[in-house]
């Protein structure tokens, strides 16, 4: 029910909003759930396991109750706790894990089977039939389980990412961290403050209390606005943050507020700071006994927080339980707001009580009575069991210092027997400090010096002056506490509400044994629910030290992990959905590929043409063959510009190339290219391609397209950590050159009226490189061939690719040539018996390739040492070999395994695999490349391909790799 | 005391107060016939057929920490044996057929799921690559079977074929690969150990290895010194301190790996799917949680925790792949200390000194392991001779270059597996 | 994680590339021996604690660090040029 009075929330702004269909309003200023409290709605949820009815339990994100859907369709936010969502007009909300309804959910029946249910109960049975697990058991167990669901579609949000760097980040705005802020700042420091809620405050928000002889809330509003108004501050609400790393790196969800119609969510932040301040408050603690989890029990400074700053209470009659002055503060302001309180119960025995209500030292809640709601609560004093009428209880169990952040980094908290309570380590996190409340400084003025104080420590650290500023006046009681986790009893005790743990799974798991406070946490699964047992993992640990005999210190805490709030997966990933996953590269020739009907592949980052179709094409294939046959027969333009090329200069350029690659690279004339390998440390192929010499000291090295990266990496290793004494330097120029093969037995005649100068073999032969002009710029020649055919690649400044490709197809068609893809690129390379990554995969040695000749005994090398193990070297390795099918069947596969022709298709008589196949339309049939267990040896020999997963097997005669034109004769033509 | 779901009931009614410890605690005695260091999955395991198979029981488990708490209690509970390099094939189909029953065999529900591993490829290279890997498979006498676009359309309807950064061009799947709870894995085996008279001891750290001679006498630790004819050193991410003990340095490099749960969810992923562009695997767990992970962080650590960078790829590889996940939000993210080798494949033999036995390098592929390297550690202890399945899984490998056991291809650098 | 590049300052550690321990340093020669070799490439101290290792700036100015760092807590101590440390 709505309360009079102001409170936080604007009444002339009323906003509608729908719970599980049903219309209801609320104000600017709510929340979700003080909208459903102002609404009069009770059962808000279902619990995880017994689906027992809930209702709103705190006001903050530790919120373990109130998670409800929000939305439907495509962009449905399951798990949204009522609590943290802002109230918008149009608002729809839907309760969650029950059947048909939160309300009367059929699913409750589950509670009826509690004795069954207790902690790990499903360890014991579910065993017989063991088919059943996967058919009976496991479907029932997962329909059960779980809360909200997702859509399974992509929904429109979207979230963004961001960095942010400061000297300072004050962690929470409450009054220790407003004072921080502003001791800091005022000293010249670059602050960020970054607060969960919507507003800065605290539980100033919450409170009465005044600081400065004014109203808490404008207080901190009024720090807010003149920190705000400071160049060196940035506040940031509505910011939790939510993990701490290294080197004061902290994570930092941001959320917008809701409006109904926009995509963007918020940011996920990483902000830097040299310098950190947590003050991020505490956590109210509930006390365990029977039936502590009906809607109506909430926590009693919660309960604080919707009277006053939202002016909202969910009952008439309230009962107040606690063991420190809570229980009086809480029935104080209930009166003031004119709401009924039928109990104070103090478990304190010798508490004294100002206030007119009923009140009751030493008494303890032994239990509730109500079906969907409190009606009663029933409590012991003495030896005397009482009952009150109430529909509400507010229990406060005292104060759990909010130390999460100050446990990211490894650290563990240090239980304080005077506070009963875990407080953070010092010096846990590098540079971070600790101010109010979450360092057990429990009064508002003890909140405010702290924070000064802690602001004044970070300051001096960063080596600026703190400015002397008096801190306000305010409120500085003292914070007297009885230790009290559970009442004992009949009935459940509800520990961690979320998972439906109560007090007898953790006893019963000390039975067990699980006697670690980590056993007794995965056994009974404490502290695993999405409030992560922010509001009973220190009850959950009291029991366990209760039930093991040892103390709480000695019992320990399990491990306080990032993230501090749950964080959306698209959060954390934002921009990657579809194509923002990774940058796209595309080669000068891109839109001009894709104008002729090119299919673009990814080939790495990079976009590359599988084929050009003609008209009449239906499929690849005829595509591919076409164009194999024209380079074959005419000329054929393929864009190249992805390998990889490095530049490379100085004075022992020879020298550094010779310990790069297996063979011998400063013999290699200038005006020549050569083809090279390299190897990895291990001994294995790295990649390969050419080396060109431009000059006496200048050489230009070409990768793969898929080891351009990894390449460029080995090579500045070996300079730098290995022969940092080479003179020699090098640079990544792939992007810089735009270069183009030209294919083919006309590719000659069309280059020289590109290039202007006669290209026969006595000036330009195989393996020839050199510089030429075309259209009035410098460019690079290099007389290579991937496809066997008499061959070049030309090479051009970037800018001038497109023109270049342009004019090298147009003149290519002249000749009925063309473009081609890398379909055909492959299928030529295959009939060549060229290797890709598709053979040099990793594991492959130079032995292996039949390219052991290429390892010079003449130098060291990197990879030479290791390449020369007995087993890399090995007779018995699989080797490379061609294939052709000699069966009935006339197909091969990559990926298929061989065997002996007659033995069985298994591991122990597997001999090789298949790396490559295609169709030749030159050879007209299918060819492959693979690895054969001494495969050179068994050239002329039968093997059998096996490939199981489509079901086909098929006799192949091994060959030599590169059936078309053995001798090379094309390519030197 | 046997489980059963007759006395669940039973217990149920009366009070649940007849459940007793599922193992024994023990305080160390002064000599054992094998001392295991290392209480994990693999330790216990190896414990547990130490009885079981060979009937050695005069067997302690020291644990520094409590059992079960290493890289067994914090991975993403994936179980699959699809390999394709010889050694790792035989071993994991070793290993799998062990999960297969392991709750009969225990008389403790592990919750093994055989629910299906999807692993999706993006390119022609790559489906070339499942092809042979399933062969592989198939080859070792395990199930697999290439999913074509249309078929994966149909089981895993939910992700992103349109607008990916890497189209999908199809999947391969093993029916027999699924989940386990992986803290039950190590209760059972150690409930198993424990009933079969093996100590287990907690809170009880090794401090030194003692040689005399070149042959293994004990172990000193925390709680007094252990006489010991055989020690088996089987302690994942901290194998280089206590080889280091036996004065030995090990093939291995310790790096963080982190994992990550969202808050519980009605069921809408039903497999185990992995993606091909990126390290990325994904199930749900039974109780709800998405449980996911990705590559390591990429830098030696022993923290058990890592940082952001990795964080966030792990969340842009999901969201790519199936942004429907967007949505849910994660609750815990979370470390573990890895022993990479250098070939990314593990090590089960004995060490130069006699009566030291290694068990390491797993990577972060151990959780699956569990059953088959503690069977297969077991007969090398009992017997001096590795069993079969793991006679490939030698340490000599990396100096000879015989039998490497390189699935990635990245070579010898620890982290790249 | 943030690593002090000694040409940029300060950078996260998403722009660099790491090789492991800094032993890569010290490559034996062509003849060492497969022990030397075996040693170099494949065994690690792996220490919990202090350690050197190798990173790239990939992501900027290109250089080889060998940084010392704590693997257990990740403090980083220090950062040189790999090329220095190599001379």
């Amino acid at each position: 029910m709505r309360l009079d009075g102001d409170g936080l929330i604007d009444r002339s702004r009323p906003l509608a909003f729908t719970f599980d269909g049903r219309q209801h309003l609320g104000f600017e200023g709510d929340t979700l759930a003080s909208a459903l409290m102002g609404a009069g709605v009770k059962v808000v949820a279902r619990s995880f396991k017994y689906h027992r009815p809930r209702g709103v339990f705190t006001a903050g994100s530790e919120e373990p109750n109130a998670l409800v859907t929000l939305g439907h369709g495509a962009g449905q936010e399951p798990n949204a706790r009522a609590t943290m969502v802002e109230l918008y007009e149009g608002l729809q909300a839907f309760g969650q894990n029950a059947w048909p309804s939160v309300e009367f959910d059929l699913m409750a029946v589950n509670d009826l089977g509690a004795p069954f249910l207790g902690a790990g109960f499903y360890y014991k049975t579910f065993m017989w039939p063991r088919a059943f697990w996967e058919k009976v058991y496991e479907p029932v167990i997962r329909r059960a389980a779980g809360l909200g669901t997702l859509s399974r579609k992509t929904g429109p949000e979207r979230w963004e990412r961001a960095f942010a760097h400061c000297d300072v980040l004050v962690i929470g705005a409450g009054p220790s961290g407003l004072m921080a802020a502003m001791t800091a700042a005022e000293a010249g420091a670059d602050v960020i403050l970054a607060e969960e809620d919507t507003r800065a405050g605290g539980r100033l928000n919450a409170e009465v209390e005044e600081v400065d002889g004014q109203a808490g809330h404008a207080w901190a509003e009024a720090m807010r606005v003149r920190l705000a108004a400071m160049g060196n501050v940035r506040v940031m609400t509505r910011t939790a943050v939510v993990g701490g790393y290294d080197q004061g790196t902290y994570a930092a969800l941001e959320r917008l507020a809701t409006e109904a119609d926009r995509a963007l969510k918020g940011c996920f932040w990483r902000i830097v700071a040299k310098r950190s301040v947590l003050a991020a408050g505490a956590i109210e603690r509930p006390v365990a006994f029977a039936n502590n989890d009906r809607p109506g029990v909430m926590m009693a400074g919660a309960l604080r927080a919707y009277v006053n700053r939202w002016r909202v209470c969910p009952g008439r009659r309230v009962a107040v339980f606690a063991n420190s002055d809570a229980g009086h503060r809480t029935a104080r302001d209930l009166k003031a707001a004119g709401v009924h309180v039928s109990a104070l119960i103090d478990a304190r025995a010798d508490a004294v009580c100002d206030l007119d209500v009923p009140f009751y030292a030493g008494g303890q809640v032994c239990g509730t009575v109500g079906r969907k709601g409190v009606e009663a609560v029933r409590f012991r004093q003495g030896d005397r069991i009482e009952a009150v009428q109430a529909d509400v209880l507010a229990m406060s169990g005292g104060w759990n210092p909010s130390v999460h952040l100050s446990c990211h980094m490894g650290g563990r908290p240090v239980w304080d027997e005077g506070l009963a309570a875990f407080l953070p380590r010092e010096g846990a996190v590098p540079g971070m400090r600790y101010a109010g409340a979450a360092m057990g400084a429990f009064s508002t003025r003890g909140c405010l010096e702290s924070g000064a104080a802690a602001g004044r420590a970070v300051v001096e650290d960063l080596g600026l002056q703190a400015v002397e500023a008096p801190v306000p006046g305010a409120e500085d009681g003292t914070y007297e506490i009885t230790p009290f986790w559970h009442v004992p009893g009949k009935g459940r005790s509800w520990l961690d509400f979320q998972n439906d743990v109560t007090v007898k799974d953790v006893t019963l798991a000390a039975q067990e044994n699980f006697t670690s406070v980590e056993h007794m946490k995965r056994y009974t699964t404490q502290g695993m629910a999405p409030d992560q047992g922010k509001n009973s993992n220190v009850a959950a640990l009291a029991v366990l030290a209760d039930a093991t005999g040892r103390g709480i210190a000695e019992t320990g805490t399990t491990t306080f992990r990032p993230p501090y709030v749950p964080v959306p997966i698209a959060a954390m990933g934002a921009g990657a959905k579809g194509k923002g996953f990774a940058p796209e590269r595309f080669t000068t020739s891109h839109a001009a590929s894709v104008a002729r009907n090119a299919p673009m592949i990814e080939a790495g980052l990079w976009y590359r043409p599988s084929y050009f179709p003609k008209a009449g094409e239906t499929q690849w294939r005829q595509s591919c063959d076409r164009e194999v046959r024209m380079v074959r027969d005419h000329v054929g333009i393929c864009d190249v510009s992805t390998l990889g090329k490095i530049d490379v200069q100085g004075p022992d350029a020879a020298a550094f190339l010779d310990f790069l690659y297996t063979g011998m690279m400063s013999t290699l004339k200038v005006g020549r290219v050569r083809y090279g390998l390299m190897l990895r440390v291990d001994g294995h192929v790295m990649d390969d391609g050419t080396c060109a010499r431009l000059g006496d000291r200048h050489f230009l090295v070409s990768t793969t397209t898929a080891a351009a990266g990894q390449v460029m990496r080995h090579m500045e290793f070996a300079h730098q950590v290995l022969r940092p004494d080479l003179d020699v330097r090098f640079a990544s120029v792939t992007e810089q050159w735009a270069q183009f093969a030209v294919a083919g037995p006309k590719s000659r005649t069309l280059l020289e009226e590109v290039v202007g100068q006669a290209l026969g073999n006595e000036d330009w032969p195989f393996m020839a490189c050199g510089d030429v002009r075309t259209g009035g710029i410098g460019a690079r020649l290099f007389r290579i061939s991937f496809s066997g055919e008499l061959a070049y690649e030309i090479a051009v400044p970037s800018r001038y690719g497109a023109a270049l490709f342009d004019l090298l197809v147009e003149k290519a068609e002249a000749r009925e040539g063309g473009p081609y893809g890398m379909e055909a690129l492959n299928v030529m390379r295959i009939e060549k018996g060229f290797i890709t990554h598709a053979e040099i995969h990793g594991r492959t040695t130079a032995f292996d390739i039949g390219m052991q000749g290429m390892m010079s005994d003449r130098k060291d090398f990197i990879g030479k040492a290791m390449a020369a193990r007995p087993g890399l070297m090995d007779e018995d390795r699989a080797q490379l070999v061609g294939l052709k099918p000699v069966g009935a069947v006339k197909e091969l596969i990559a990926g298929a395994h061989l065997f002996a022709p007659g033995a069985e298709a298994v591991s122990e008589t597997d001999e090789g695999y298949i790396t490559s196949v295609a169709f030749s339309p030159m050879l007209g049939h299918v060819i492959g490349l693979g690895f054969l267990a001494r495969g050179r040896a068994r050239i002329g020999e039968h093997v059998r391909m096996v490939e199981h997963l489509k079901g086909s097997a098929t006799l192949c005669e091994v060959v030599a790799p590169g059936g078309f034109d053995p001798e090379g004769g094309r390519m030197r033509g | 005391m046997r489980f059963s779901g007759l006395r669940v009931l039973r217990e149920g009614l009366t009070g649940n107060r007849g459940w007793q410890a599922h193992w024994r605690d023990a305080s160390p005695k002064d000599a054992y016939d094998v001392v295991i260091i290392g209480g994990g999955g693999h330790g216990l395991s190896t414990a547990y057929y130490l009885a079981r198979e060979h009937g050695i029981t005069n067997v302690a488990v020291l644990e520094k920490g409590y059992l079960g708490g290493g890289n067994v209690g914090r991975n993403t509970t994936i179980v699959r044996a699809n390999y394709f390099l010889p050694g790792n094939s035989e071993f994991y189909s070793h290993s799998l057929k062990l999960w297969e029953g392991l709750e009969q065999e225990l008389n403790y529900n592990v919750m093994h799921s055989q629910r299906g591993q999807i692993v999706v490829f993006h390119s022609d290279g790559q489906r070339d690559a499942a092809i042979r890997r399933g062969n592989a498979m198939r080859n070792q006498g395990d199930d697999a079977e290439l999913l074509s676009v249309a078929q994966l359309k149909k089981v895993l309807p939910y992700l992103d074929y349109a607008q990916a950064r890497f189209p999908i061009y199809g999947g391969l799947l093993q029916r027999r690969a699924g989940t386990a709870r992986h803290d039950a894995v190590a209760w059972g085996y150690a409930r198993g150990a424990s009933d079969r008279g093996v100590d287990l001891i907690q809170n009880c750290e090794v401090t030194g290895i003692d040689i005399e001679g070149g042959v293994v006498k004990g172990v000193q630790t925390s709680r007094g010194a252990i006489r010991a004819k055989k020690v088996a050193v089987i302690v994942a991410g901290r194998s280089s301190q206590v080889a280091a003990m036996a004065g030995m340095r090990l093939p291995i490099e310790s790096h963080v790996l982190q994992a990550f749960v969202t808050e519980g969810l009605k069921p809408c992923i039903d497999h185990v799917v992995s993606f091909g562009m990126g390290h990325f695997y994904i199930s749900q767990s039974d109780k709800g949680g998405l449980v996911f992970g990705g590559d390591l962080d990429m830098y030696a650590s022993y923290a058990a925790r890592g940082n952001l960078p990795l964080v966030e790829h792990v969340m842009e590889a999901g969201m790519t792949l199936m942004p429907m996940i967007g949505q849910a939000k994660v609750l815990r993210s979370w470390g573990g200390i890895m022993d990479m080798s250098p070939d990314g494949s593990p090590i089960i033999d004995r060490a130069p000194v006699e009566g030291l036995y290694l068990n390491c390098g797993w990577c972060y592929g151990g959780f699956k392991a569990v059953p088959g390297s503690g069977h297969c550690m077991a007969h090398l202890v009992a017997t001096d001779r590795p069993h079969k399945a793991a006679e490939r899984l030698r340490l000599d490998r990396f100096r000879t270059g015989r039998g490497l056991m390189d699935e990635e291809g990245t070579g010898a650098q620890h982290n790249l597996h | 994680m943030r690593l002090p590049c000694p040409i940029c300052g300060e950078r996260d550690r998403r722009e660099f590339y790491y090789a492991g321990h800094a032993v890569a340093l010290e490559r034996p020669g062509e003849g060492a021996g497969a022990k030397a070799w075996d040693d170099y490439v494949h065994n690690r101290e792996n220490p919990c604690g202090e350690t050197r290792d190798l990173w790239f700036h990939e992501s900027g100015c290109g250089a080889w660090l060998v940084v010392t760092r704590d693997t257990a807590s990740h403090a980083v101590l220090s950062a040189v040029l790999a090329e220095e440390a190599a001379r």
